[in-house]
């Protein structure tokens, strides 16, 4: 939220040129009937996806060439916002020409970037991305029925966003190489919950499968546990510095045991430690002298040069002992 | 031609009111709190436009009319106010709405929830109204206030606020209505109903945006939400926004004079458009019993036509009209208006919302059958709801899964 966003209401401002010229006249809407078909000897194919009652229904229609697989021509029709009657008549756009195995792949994306009268501008506000989620779930629907197999087999990966078209499987990696923490970087990284919000989390405008906050909260438990892993087999290795806090103070308390304490305790005096503070530069070990060392003279100087010494030796040259 | 069908979102300022504003900007421009004759020179405006008001409303001298800044400032100051005064500093924990209220009222009320109150939101019935026995039926010993709007302003349908007065009277609870859409398109007397408080906002008959005000039953208590400068007896602090003032008053009093023959010439415009649209095209049906709605609306649903997309073809007709389309909100979220009357879930995406004024000319509603009808034959033909070629086996599409 800032300067720009103050003033709302400039939904169709954001529409390019040709969402607007094809909402107006569309050129491949309406209906191809079986009796064209069957003078040419091709193959009729009708799919619809949505519903009326959903707010967005679409029908595709394909003459389809036996002989080699070609769409000879694609037609639409659709209830739908104007971004939808815009997306669909591209989408139909888009098949003529095409066999049925390459229109397949034509994906939301692709109806999108067509749309586009500036490659560098988006044809629709982000909201309205989803409009053309439905072009691209249509054609997997005609394409299903002409081979004769299920639309989901044309879908190798699993689509969480879908305006965006972002897989289950670069999410989770997204998120693990670059630590992300929140919906929104993951939105910056991969553009995903940044079009009609309905994958960000349960609620929103269409019901979904896999959710990016559950996706989100599951990989970090996923890291945590790899990281305490990872310091684990690290300390079991004697790695002071990859070691988690818990096996740092024990292997600290370890080795204060192993060559000072009895010192100490000879003098009448012990020592604890408070905490440990890691800086990319220092380990930082916070201790408090008990006995005869709090105020001995020596703590400060000698005592304190021993401890230092020792766990620089035994652990890691990064370390400060810090008496308080 | 271009027609402004939107007027439940805002009308137009009246000629007379803009003129009676302008001399109180650079001529009569002093803070009506200065004791010397620049800050006095404004009084009478202010009184006149005072008297305006409580005489539009039929207002007792008991009781208190502020003006505020708009009537989503009136509302959340009736909400906010009877939360510090009966559930934070009383016993009371609970307030009865609607589903179907403002913006302003349901905002205000998910905030007072997540503030620990007890919200019960009314449904409405098929003609989108609460029924006063639903009202009495929610009301208990801890209710601190019913908060209920005389109109709504999707379909127009008028509630029963003199029941729910009566209920609230003898439940002794307070009584809050939202007056916007009620206040200046029809009869709206405070002596013939039980109400303690209501809101109104002046750009929805024909004065300025930017000012509205809280009716208050004999001045009774409601904790300042603006403190400042003891303004309006000290219960909404901030200086006298004095033009608007006038505005509000000139412009209730034009819209409340022989306000029954003004109705009658909207209403004669209104049903004649809605029977042209009625009678001439099929799968259309409209919301709600026009003999209880306010004279100027109407919400019609067009099966087969998005709602956006009319919306669209409107507006390249140079008509600007209103839907409660999901589609056309920034949120893709669906009408709650729509949904709440629940008739028929297509409503939701169809309804195209016509409301008028009384400047509409009878040229205009002409102008609007005609490319109203010829939107809907262009959409239709576009709508696969009207496609004559049937899927192929296998192909017809799956449930809805799209949220509401």
């Amino acid at each position: 939220m800032a300067k720009n966003d103050l003033l709302g209401g400039s939904l169709w401002d954001q529409y390019s040129n040709k969402v607007t010229t094809l909402m107006n006249n569309p050129n491949n809407q309406g209906e191809i009937t079986q009796e064209e078909c069957n003078a040419a000897g091709h193959t009729l194919i009708v799919a619809d996806f949505g519903a009326e009652s959903c707010g967005d229904a679409v029908r595709l229609y394909w003459e389809v060439d036996p002989s080699n697989d070609t769409i000879v021509q694609s037609k639409f029709k659709s209830f739908g916002c104007g971004t939808a009657i815009a997306s669909s008549d591209m989408m139909a756009q888009l098949c003529i020409g095409k066999t049925v195995q390459q229109a397949v792949k034509i994906t939301n994306i692709d109806v999108e970037m067509s749309l586009r009268d500036d490659p560098k501008i988006p044809a629709v506000p982000p909201q309205k991305m989803h409009c053309s989620v439905m072009a691209y779930d249509v054609i997997k629907k005609a394409a299903g029925l002409y081979l004769g197999v299920d639309a989901a087999s044309f879908e190798d990966e699993i689509i969480v966003c879908e305006c965006a078209r972002v897989s289950l499987g670069t999410l989770r990696e997204v998120i693990k190489l670059n630590d992300l923490k929140t919906i929104e970087q993951i939105t910056d990284y991969t553009k995903a919950g940044g079009f009609c919000k309905s994958c960000i989390k349960p609620g929103g405008h269409e019901a979904r499968e896999y959710y990016l906050v559950d996706i989100l909260a599951d990989v970090r438990r996923e890291m945590d546990v790899e990281k305490m892993q990872a310091s684990a087999d690290a300390g079991s290795k004697g790695d002071f510095e990859s070691m988690t806090l818990v096996q740092k103070i024990k292997a600290i308390d370890a080795a204060i045991d192993e060559s000072v304490r009895q010192f100490l305790i000879m003098d009448g005096g012990n020592v604890e430690i408070i905490d440990v503070k890691d800086s990319p530069d220092y380990i930082d070990i916070y201790i408090r002298y008990l006995g005869s060392c709090n105020g001995c003279a020596s703590s400060s100087t000698g005592t304190l040069y021993a401890i230092e010494a020792t766990l620089k030796e035994k652990l890691s040259s990064k370390i400060r002992v810090l008496p308080i | 031609m271009q027609v402004y069908l939107d007027n439940n979102a805002t009308t137009m300022v009246d000629p007379c009111v803009t003129e009676a504003m302008i001399p109180f900007f650079s001529e009569i421009y002093g803070n009506p709190n200065s004791l010397h004759r620049f800050g006095t020179a404004s009084h009478p405006a202010i009184t006149k436009a005072i008297n305006q008001v409580y005489k539009a409303i039929g207002a007792s001298d008991k009781d208190d009319i502020v003006f505020t800044s708009c009537a989503t400032e009136a509302n959340n100051w009736v909400l906010q106010s009877v939360w510090i005064d009966k559930i934070l500093h009383g016993e009371k924990n609970h307030i009865v709405t609607t589903e179907i209220e403002h913006p302003s009222v349901l905002s205000t009320c998910k905030f007072l929830e997540d503030m620990g109150v007890k919200v019960t939101y009314l449904p409405v019935n098929d003609q989108g109204i609460v029924e006063a026995h639903t009202v009495r039926a929610f009301i208990t010993e801890k209710t601190a206030l019913v908060s209920i709007m005389w109109a709504n302003n999707e379909t127009g349908m008028i509630f029963p606020i003199q029941e729910i007065g009566e209920i609230c009277r003898e439940k002794g609870v307070l009584f809050h209505t939202d007056g916007v859409q009620a206040v200046g398109k029809i009869p709206v007397n405070m002596e013939e109903v039980h109400v303690d408080f209501m809101s109104m906002s002046a750009h929805k008959f024909h004065g300025p945006k930017g000012i509205g005000a809280l009716y208050i039953k004999n001045s009774q208590k409601l904790t300042p939400m603006l403190h400042g400068g003891d303004q309006m007896g000290g219960r909404r602090s901030g200086t006298l926004n004095v033009p608007y003032i006038v505005g509000m008053g000139l412009a209730l009093e034009i819209a409340t004079t022989n306000i029954e023959e003004k109705m009658a010439a909207i209403r004669a415009k209104r049903d004649r458009l809605e029977d042209a649209l009625l009678g001439s095209l099929s799968d259309v049906f409209t919301v709600g019993n026009r003999n209880n709605r306010t004279p100027n609306t109407i919400l019609i649903s067009i099966r087969g036509v998005e709602g956006e997309g009319m919306l669209w073809d409107l507006n390249t007709a140079l008509i600007g009209a209103s839907t409660g389309s999901a589609c056309a909100s920034e949120d893709l979220e669906a009408n709650s208006v729509m949904l709440a009357i629940g008739a028929d879930n297509e409503l939701a995406h169809t309804g195209i919302r016509l409301s008028l004024s009384r400047f509409t000319t009878d040229e205009e509603i002409d102008y609007v059958i005609e490319r109203f009808e010829s939107a809907v034959k262009r959409l239709r033909a576009i709508s696969s709801s009207y496609a004559i070629v049937q899927p192929t086996a296998g192909g017809a599409a799956g449930e809805c899964h799209i949220h509401h």
